[in-house]
């Protein structure tokens, strides 16, 4: 969808130039995913599935209601399943439904070294554009959820697109509109961030004094956003993060060592050249030579004189 | 390979071909890498056919020069050894630096300079190599975790930016020490250069009536002294 939607960037990988952003006058958008009206029916799976013509090659049943393991290069949102005991001993069946959050500060975009291939629209959506993908992997490593996953097949990266492609014409993400119980919910970050407010209210007053709002600050909020009837422990989520932010690891990657490499590297080539102009170069003088062939015939001398027999042959040494 | 009459043997012939294909590897790899390293540097990528080639052939690369870069250390490490002659070196530098050798204490075959680089590389290039396996997306990636690759990719870049440092030193010191170019091309040096640098290394040739570059290495001819 690149070049529908190349006008109104507001973040572009790989780029030290401000990107086409003219076209920006859009409202941040965000899709609400209600884990407390989850069903786990996977309607939301099998419309990603049909919207985005993917088909998972067919697994294995292991054990798990999860449906395939894991995400893939062909599976970009997936219902993961947890059982889990509250304090009191109670089962509860905790769904989430994975995918890429759409951080308001993706780790992915900041790791990538490919100009372009990872872009944010004004809207706030995280995508890939595939053609610009180098397959290095590297977004995995910038990303705090480990969300995408790199093809085998044709070493690209891949991850839910928010259906941006959608978005962009204003219909609503294939999962939210598949979803049959409400559990997902697309519009406005504003608009969901207060329907989300209402929904936490209910939950609380239904007895889930930590209910709450899924939004993370460590990376500036995301445009995918849950509401977690334990929002006080999100990693009983299968793994959701208490406090996602980007690796310091990757901002210290990404950030100041770049412009301090480049300026230790021109340093060293200046500082080379310099001495050139300064001090010239080394050159052998007509007295080494000298020097060093006196050497030469005194070692030849020495050796005839102490009747030592020469190291080597004389016929060879003379 | 023949070598002009009264010549010295610096570099065996085996040596320089092996010495070129790491340097060779070492500036395929300093571009490609640099490359993935600063935005504004990918446009070098172009250079080996786009991104995807780029980022595929990049660690190829990297396991020919690890090989190469093994062959020289087996026959280099001897004569780098660090002793304490290489002190009272360095704390000449300042003449050094200005053309004037005369006066410092003497060198062997290999100066303190010489041998920085040398073990430099010889700490780098396994760092590089180890690392880079780590954050070999396509047939790596699942023998570690994201964390491990995160401090691996963060490892091999500083390793990188550090050996091309210690590269341009490399590089600039042949081209300032006018005939080492040469010496690692062609093989060979002027008994005054061998005078001029390495003292040390010319006398035990001489004593020994070895043409180098190591005394009465058989592998060479003996010198001849006309």
């Amino acid at each position: 969808m690149a070049d529908l939607q190349s006008q109104d960037y507001v973040r572009r990988s790989a780029s030290t130039l401000t990107p086409p952003a003219a076209r920006d006058h859009e409202q941040e958008v965000a899709k609400l995913i209600d884990v407390s009206r989850c069903i786990g029916c996977k309607a939301c799976q099998s419309a990603c599935m049909e919207w985005n013509n993917l088909r998972q090659e067919i697994g294995h049943f292991e054990g798990s209601y999860d449906n395939p393991m894991d995400l893939s290069p062909h599976v970009w949102t997936l219902m993961r399943f947890t059982e889990w005991e509250d304090e009191q001993g109670n089962l509860e069946w905790l769904i989430r439904k994975d995918g890429c959050m759409h951080c308001e500060d993706p780790g992915c975009l900041k790791a990538c070294p490919a100009p372009g291939a990872i872009v944010q629209y004004a809207n706030g959506i995280v995508d890939f554009v595939s053609d610009n993908c180098i397959g290095c992997g590297y977004c995995v490593k910038g990303c705090p959820f480990d969300i995408p996953r790199i093809s085998p097949e044709d070493h690209k990266s891949y991850k839910c697109t928010l259906c941006s492609d959608r978005v962009g014409v204003g219909l609503e993400p294939a999962c939210v509109k598949a979803c049959p119980t409400g559990a997902i919910m697309f519009g406005s970050k504003t608009d969901m961030t207060n329907w989300a407010g209402e929904r936490v209210e209910d939950l609380k007053s239904r007895g889930f004094q930590n209910a709450g709002l899924y939004d993370p600050p460590g990376v500036s909020g995301t445009h995918v956003m849950y509401v977690l009837h334990h929002a006080d422990k999100p990693s009983i989520y299968a793994g959701l993060p208490d406090k996602p932010q980007i690796s310091a690891f990757v901002g210290f990657w990404k950030g100041i060592i770049k412009p301090v490499a480049l300026a230790g590297i021109a340093f060293t080539a200046l500082a080379g050249f310099f001495h050139w102009v300064i001090a010239g170069p080394n050159e052998v003088q007509p007295e080494d030579e000298a020097k060093a062939q006196r050497l030469l015939d005194l070692a030849d001398k020495q050796d005839e004189t102490k009747g030592q027999r020469p190291l080597r042959p004389l016929d060879e040494r003379l | 390979m023949t070598y002009p009459r009264g010549s010295l043997i610096r570099n065996t012939t085996a040596t320089r071909i092996n010495h070129w294909i790491t340097g060779g590897c070492f500036v395929l790899l300093l571009l490609s890498g640099l490359s993935m390293f600063h935005p504004l540097l990918f446009f070098l990528s172009e250079l080996f056919g786009g991104g995807q080639w780029t980022r595929a052939v990049h660690p190829w690369i990297g396991i020919v020069l690890l090989v190469s870069y093994a062959g020289l250390i087996v026959q280099f490490w001897r004569d780098n050894l660090w002793s304490w002659d290489d002190i009272a070196w360095m704390r000449e530098i300042q003449h050094v630096l200005v053309n004037e050798e005369e006066g410092v204490p003497e060198v062997a075959r290999f100066n303190a300079g010489q041998k920085f680089v040398f073990w430099s590389m010889a700490l780098l290039v396994p760092v590089l190599f180890v690392t880079g396996l780590v954050i070999w997306e396509v047939y790596f990636s699942p023998y570690t975790t994201i964390e491990q690759q995160r401090i691996a990719v963060l490892i091999h870049s500083l390793a990188a930016i550090a050996a091309i440092i210690v590269w341009i030193v490399h590089v600039y010191a042949a081209i300032w020490v006018k005939g080492s170019v040469r010496a690692m091309t062609q093989g060979w040096v002027t008994p005054g250069w061998a005078y001029r640098h390495h003292r040390k290394w010319f006398r035990r040739l001489a004593t020994t009536g070895s043409r180098g570059p190591v005394p009465n290495n058989d592998a060479v001819p003996a010198r001849k002294n006309s």
